[in-house]
């Protein structure tokens, strides 16, 4: 079994008008058996910004400690937050300097850019940055959530939409996939609040 | 063969892990404690390489107490939980710790607490935790019978429970156990269950 899937997990990001949506499995594993059903993939780095991060959970934990504590020095530096492109820069460097010896972590970053303008990227366990339009994808399930991302997907959706949308996406996807499931956790992103939304699906 | 495994119940977090020192074929020991008292309120049930075992939880302890007499406070149970974690994470890419860690904890503030660390570092907060092949018998025992706010003796009903499925289902199930407990009066041992004396 690869290190990626060692911990199993699923994590998909959509953009909407002027709003975007952030979602994540719940299942925290150890390669076949399931220790918790509550974990978080999914970190607010500040209001308009959202990491997710897949594959193995140690490196996610430790890669989110470490873009914490750049992002503070960053705002006490600069007085202010980070835009989410810089941020996804970051990240790509921060993974890039272990390139013979890599964090085993796929990112998947949402923020809300200039004018509230959505903005996600996904990118490898080196920082080959993946900048998309419409959706993208992490995780031991993520070539299911291609598929449901591509059919369910329509440009502009309003947030109650966009949140039913990747629901779906991301409940199906789970349910192919032995290594993430046991749940859904969703966050909707407008420039005025932030959704938080727990979801039961298949609890298996 | 090793088998650790916690839960937290109403006011009090219990650990219990299995005494036995192996080496191949041979049964060193019977008696060997696998949870280590940290301070006053807080156990460190751990399993895996018995040398990193010992060594990986004497260092935790006494950093514990540096901790305390630099500060003169003691460290909180999410804290010590995150000192651990940051310890094995350091030395994963170096030279890895291999040990398994059920971090039991009672605050005032905050109550009792149950903390899975794997020995790749990875951190999650439960309400109960298992590792080793015995984790196969006592998670699922637990998941069954386990629910929240249970009382002590509840609790220890369970773990004797979880011990009788691992005695009978497990091919080379270890002799005995120790069963700990930490609640507002302290981390304390609370009990054997043993089938050989030593």
């Amino acid at each position: 079994m690869s290190i990626f899937e060692y911990n199993g997990s699923a994590l998909v990001a959509m953009v909407g008008k002027n709003c975007f949506a952030i979602a994540s499995d719940r299942r925290l594993g150890v390669q076949l058996q399931t220790i918790a059903t509550d974990f978080q993939r999914i970190f607010k780095i500040h209001d308009k910004l959202f990491l997710g991060l897949s594959g193995l959970g140690s490196d996610a934990q430790t890669l989110y400690q470490r873009l914490v504590f750049r992002h503070k020095l960053y705002q006490l530096r600069e007085e202010r937050d980070m835009k989410p492109e810089t941020f996804a820069s970051l990240v790509s460097a921060i993974l890039y300097e272990k390139r013979f010896g890599p964090y085993f972590c796929q990112p998947v970053i949402a923020g809300l850019g200039d004018d509230d303008k959505p903005f996600i990227c996904t990118m490898d366990s080196i920082g080959a940055k993946e900048l998309a339009k419409d959706f993208v994808v992490a995780g031991t399930a993520s070539e299911s959530l291609y598929g449901a991302c591509e059919s369910m997907f329509k440009p502009d959706m309003e947030h109650e939409e966009l949140f039913e949308t990747i629901s779906q996406a991301l409940l199906s996807s789970v349910d192919r996939d032995c290594l993430s499931g046991w749940g859904g956790h969703v966050y909707v992103v407008t420039p005025s609040e932030v959704t938080e939304r727990i979801l039961k699906g298949r609890m298996d | 063969m090793e088998c650790v495994f916690g839960m937290v119940g109403k006011r009090f977090a219990l650990v219990v892990a299995d005494t036995s020192a192996v080496n191949s074929i041979l049964v060193h020991k019977s008696n060997e404690d696998k949870i280590m008292v940290l301070d006053s309120h807080k156990l460190m049930g751990a399993s895996g390489e018995a040398g990193d075992r010992a060594q990986f939880t004497e260092y935790v302890q006494k950093n514990v107490a540096l901790y305390h007499f630099r500060n003169g406070i003691p460290l909180t149970t999410k804290a010590a939980a995150n000192f651990m974690r940051g310890e094995l994470a350091t030395a994963l890419r170096k030279n890895p710790y291999m040990v398994n860690i059920v971090l039991a904890g009672y605050e005032k503030e905050t109550g009792p607490s149950l903390y899975f660390i794997d020995y790749i570092a990875t951190l999650h907060k439960v309400e109960k935790a298992a590792f080793g092949y015995g984790s196969y018998f006592s998670l699922a025992m637990m998941d069954r019978h386990y629910h929240p706010d249970m009382t002590v003796e509840e609790a220890i009903k369970l773990a004797e429970q979880c011990i009788e499925e691992i005695r009978s289902r497990l091919v080379v199930a270890p002799q005995n156990f120790v069963i700990k407990i930490v609640d507002k009066d302290g981390a304390r041992e609370h009990s054997w269950r043993r089938t050989t004396k030593d």
